[in-house]
């Protein structure tokens, strides 16, 4: 070895070659397109490592914590991403690598990413499951509002709750829809609402816009404060195309805003129109149960009248029977064919002609009238 | 009648009160007065769905509950 040579120390190498490095300014704002490998997700700090490949290599890369929490999508391994940082070394190691400062997906767009893996974790969780969804109240006293106070949603809102069903009450609560802290407005109304039990049903929605323009209604906290609610939601946000997470996670979803304010309330025609009808079934009700029991009433008298009635014509009858046994029986009856009764002084009726002595004294009953005679003589038979 | 009595809570007894009244086990006594009792109703639910105008109100920012 030549003594002339400058000797280093390895910390003095990498600095330098870290130095060469970062001196490159073509290396400090680079686009590098790769696939993702061996990500790790380093909850702790928040830095994410992983590696960025092609079919002919692979280089290090990390995204310190203040960057990631900017993604909308969580990275994994496979994906195509397209990173955008700077190339630099890691003196402890002596690895050079790939510092990223911004991350997307090549192909799908990062929101459309993001959307299917929250779609798919909440999934999983089961907070889109038939079973927590809460039935709508039939006729809400209270129906809460919970959009931004000048769109053309919150006038159609009212506008069709007003034309349709005047008798609930509209509280609204304003927020943001779209932008820096819309998607946390939107969950901390949702659990006002709950909070202070400000209402029967809630719509929470907005018009339509651009996926960018619905993002707060993919949040995560609106899905768990959505979720979490008591109160059953109706989502409406943007148009019939329009799916956000807030729908899936909702009590029922409406296509549009107005739609939704068609489904929380009745239709105040229709309900009169029933009532019309249950008000006539009422009346029918009491006149069937009136002519029902006149008829069992009817019913009634004409049994107890029968059961009077028929003992007596019995007796009657039986007393016109009993007349004819006693006429036929009648001694007049037998007189009348020419018969006499005789008697004898004392009264006693005489059956034989022994029971007379000569010169007595006899009475004779005849049909008409009666004769007084003497006996002359008694005759044998 | 309560005055507190919500439209659906009245439009429920009053379909309560027709299947009853169609119901010939209910004495005719107990009819009549449910048959006035739903005549009532129907006619306060005529009036609230006639007169209804509708109410909107903010909740405001300010919270009434302290979160400490």
């Amino acid at each position: 070895m030549n003594a002339h040579t400058n000797v280093l120390t390895v910390t003095q190498l990498n600095t330098y070659v870290k130095s060469i490095l970062e001196g490159d300014r073509n290396l400090q704002a680079v686009y590098v397109q790769g696939e993702i490998s061996n990500f790790t997700d380093h909850y702790r700090s928040g830095h994410l490592y992983f590696s960025l490949k092609d079919s002919g290599g692979v280089i290090k890369a990390v995204m310190f914590a203040g960057n990631a929490r900017r993604l909308r999508f969580k990275p994994e391994d496979g994906m195509k991403v397209l990173a955008c940082g700077k190339v630099s070394l890691y003196e402890v190691t002596g690895q050079y690598q790939f510092y990223v400062n911004e991350l997307q997906p090549v192909g799908a767009g990062a929101l459309a990413i993001a959307f299917e893996q929250l779609k798919n974790r909440l999934e999983k969780e089961g907070l889109f499951a038939e079973e927590h969804k809460k039935a709508l109240p039939r006729c809400p006293e209270r129906i809460g509002v919970v959009t931004s106070p000048t769109g053309a949603a919150v006038r159609d809102i009212l506008n069709i709750l007003s034309r349709r069903w005047p008798l609930s009450e509209v509280v609204l609560c304003p927020v943001l829809v779209q932008g820096e802290g819309a998607a946390q407005q939107i969950a901390e109304a949702i659990a006002r609402f709950n909070r202070e039990k400000a209402a029967d049903v809630l719509i929470v929605g907005r018009g339509g816009g651009s996926i960018e323009d619905l993002w707060a209604f993919n949040e995560e906290c609106v899905a768990r404060a959505v979720a979490e609610s008591k109160i059953p939601i109706i989502s409406a946000v943007g148009h019939e195309t329009d799916f956000t997470i807030c729908d899936f996670v909702a009590d029922l979803r409406a296509p549009t805003p107005s739609a939704a304010a068609e489904l929380a309330v009745p239709d105040r025609g229709e309900v009169l129109r029933n009532l019309l009808h249950t008000d006539e079934v009422l009346r029918n009700s009491l006149q069937n149960r009136m002519n029902l029991e006149r008829q069992k009433l009817d019913r009634v008298t004409t049994a107890l009248g029968e059961s009077f009635n028929r003992p007596l014509e019995k007796s009657h009858q039986k007393l016109s029977k009993l007349m004819a046994q006693l006429d036929a029986l009648s001694p007049l009856k037998v007189l009348g064919r020419g018969y006499a009764v005789i008697k004898k002084e004392d009264g006693t009726i005489l059956e034989n002609a022994s029971e007379a002595a000569p010169d007595e004294i006899l009475h004779l009953r005849l049909k008409n009238g009666a004769l007084k005679c003497r006996v002359l003589e008694q005759e044998q038979v | 009648m309560k005055s507190k009595m919500t439209f659906e809570s009245a439009v429920s007894r009053l379909e309560e009160i027709v299947a009853s009244l169609q119901d010939s086990t209910v004495s005719l006594e107990e009819s009549l007065k449910l048959y006035e009792e739903g005549a009532k109703l129907s006619k306060y639910c005529y009036e609230t769905l006639e007169k209804a105008e509708q109410k909107v109100r903010t909740l405001t920012g300010e919270e009434t509950i302290n979160e400490a």
